[in-house]
């Protein structure tokens, strides 16, 4: 086999020559930016010592929980229903649902104007019905609809799933000893699903804190961590501090995805 | 079924109606959309006539940047393609810490936010002023931010179907490592290199946070097109561009979705 392990290794190295020079090489730099501003090493803490940056940092952490405890919550009352009942027009509901998980941010963006914006649906709505104009669309409340809207479908298709490979014999054999229907959800049904809804809460949770397109299209005034960088970097041309903050996002997107894969595998461990 | 599995009235009330409403959620705003970019002037309604028009300006405004989305969707795909299948393969047949390991670095770029990655590509190349205004830095981010669904959807087809031992049988046929990967490899992985293929045209022509920050007003994508067009235009034209988007991704989704349920089905 020795021929296929020179072969193997002349196959990996395009893939290592592309993330060293586009990835690992690019994130020295970004590094390197970050720390060789007028504040030297002291602006990789700038998210915590600058009073402004803590502000946005605390409102995107508090719209990103925010954002994942509605969407797990919508979606696993969807997914249960879905999974559970079977009636005509289901495959379309289904689809339906699931059909925003190719709208990129932008887009979402502009759904919520549609929605909640001047010209929007809830503002004739609102009009037609006296209740004065609902107009929510450019501001942290459209941000969260816009949200909500982009990691729904994602996390439907990964509930779905979850309540399907659910045996129902043990919610059944909960019910036959008297267990209320409140009962079984929160000690049957709600730890079988247990890893997806880690799983999926995670992405939902790091998409609303780094997504960039929704904010953009609704508002440069929204303060969330991604508009702050974009700002700070295009318009300030402040490099060390849109830097530094990129690279405090980027830890805190990728702590949360790597302990919600660890913590949901070693539940599906348990499970299996 | 007996009647205790029969589902609480209140509960299945409660759940259609929440099903329901998330239903209206998604797909009102679509369809407003749709309509807008149909109808002559949104503000007075479908009654001042259904028209064409918009539609056509979009085409006339914007069609560099569709065909901009189409070709930098295409070259990511025959990079990652280049790139991803060969270390897929050569990943997935000896798994170790040390593959684990080069897995992980490879899929970090899909957990850092798209801002960061390309502010860290703009301050490494932005200074090299033909590559920085050429698509293919665009081409570059694109890849970058991919080539992890390309990897991931390879090896798992690779895991499932037991490549090695078919590998082994060829190899004893007296076939040399490279006829094995073209002849045995490849067409196994098949299911797994078309999902990922379209994984990857979908995620590339809808790509923006990347983008916005790595185009310059020559290298235009479609999605960056449409944030201009939302920030300037009227409503009805950026409808009409949003439908446009529409009729590009839909597909390429619905393709997606039936193949991954015949892949998963197979694999059942």
């Amino acid at each position: 086999m020795h021929s296929a392990d020179r072969l193997a290794r002349l196959f990996l190295l395009p893939l290592f020559l592309f993330v060293a020079a586009f990835f690992l090489l690019p994130m020295v730099r970004l590094i390197g930016v970050a720390g060789s501003g007028p504040n030297g090493m002291a602006e990789y803490f700038a998210i915590l010592t600058n009073p402004r940056h803590f502000a946005t940092l605390v409102a995107t952490l508090t719209l990103s929980a925010a954002v994942t405890a509605a969407t797990l919550a919508i979606g696993t009352v969807v997914a249960l229903f879905l999974a559970r009942n079977r009636f005509f027009g289901r495959p379309l509901l289904v689809s339906l649902l699931t059909l925003p998980l190719a709208f990129p941010g932008v887009v979402v963006g502009f759904m919520v104007i549609l929605l909640a914006g001047r010209q929007g649906l809830l503002s004739s709505l609102s009009m037609g019905l006296g209740m004065g104009r609902w107009v929510f669309a450019y501001s942290m409340a459209g941000l969260f609809a816009g949200y909500v809207y982009f990691s729904l479908p994602r996390v439907l298709v990964t509930l779905m799933a979850a309540v399907e490979k659910l045996d129902p014999a043990l919610e059944e054999a909960a019910r036959s000893l008297g267990a209320s229907p409140a009962q079984v959800l929160r000690d049957v049904t709600l730890p079988g699903i247990a890893p997806a809804l880690m799983a999926s809460g995670a992405i939902a949770f790091a998409t609303a804190m780094g997504a960039f397109g929704t904010a953009f299209t609704l508002a440069t005034r929204i303060d969330v961590l991604a508009m702050t960088i974009y700002t700070e970097f295009t318009l300030n041309a402040n490099f060390a501090t849109a830097a530094a903050l990129s690279i405090a996002l980027g830890l805190i997107t990728w702590v949360v995805l790597a302990l919600a894969r660890n913590l949901a595998g070693a539940g599906v461990a348990a499970a299996g | 079924m007996t009647a205790s599995m029969k589902p609480h009235r209140l509960t299945f009330a409660f759940q259609l109606t929440v099903t329901l409403l998330a239903c209206a959620f998604l797909m009102v705003p679509a369809g407003a959309s749709i309509l807008a970019g149909f109808t002559a002037n949104y503000f007075r309604g479908v009654s001042s006539g259904l028209t064409l028009k918009w539609i056509g300006e979009v085409l006339a405004l914007y069609s560099d940047t569709i065909a901009l989305s189409i070709a930098i969707a295409l070259g990511t795909l025959g990079v990652t393609l280049l790139i991803g299948v060969p270390a897929a393969w050569a990943l997935a047949r000896r798994p170790s810490r040390l593959t684990r390991l080069v897995e992980e670095v490879v899929t970090l770029p899909v957990a850092i936010p798209g801002l960061a990655l390309a502010l860290a590509l703009i301050l490494a190349y932005g200074g090299i002023r033909e590559f920085r205004m050429s698509p293919l830095f665009i081409l570059t981010g694109h890849v970058l931010y991919t080539l992890p669904f390309m990897l991931r959807a390879v090896m798992a087809v690779l895991a499932a179907v037991d490549v090695r031992t078919l590998e082994e049988g060829a190899a004893s046929l007296g076939a040399s490592p490279l006829q094995r990967f073209f002849q045995v490899v490849v067409p196994n992985a098949r299911g797994g290199i078309l999902a990922g293929a379209l994984m990857v045209v979908t995620l590339s022509i809808g790509e923006f946070n990347l983008t916005w920050m790595l185009h310059t007003p020559l290298t235009k994508t479609l999605p960056v097109g449409l944030a201009d067009s939302y920030a300037s235009m009227r409503l009805e034209i950026a409808s009409a561009y949003t439908l446009v988007f529409f009729v590009m991704i839909v597909p390429l989704l619905v393709a997606l979705q039936l193949f991954g349920r015949t892949v998963q089905g197979a694999a059942k």
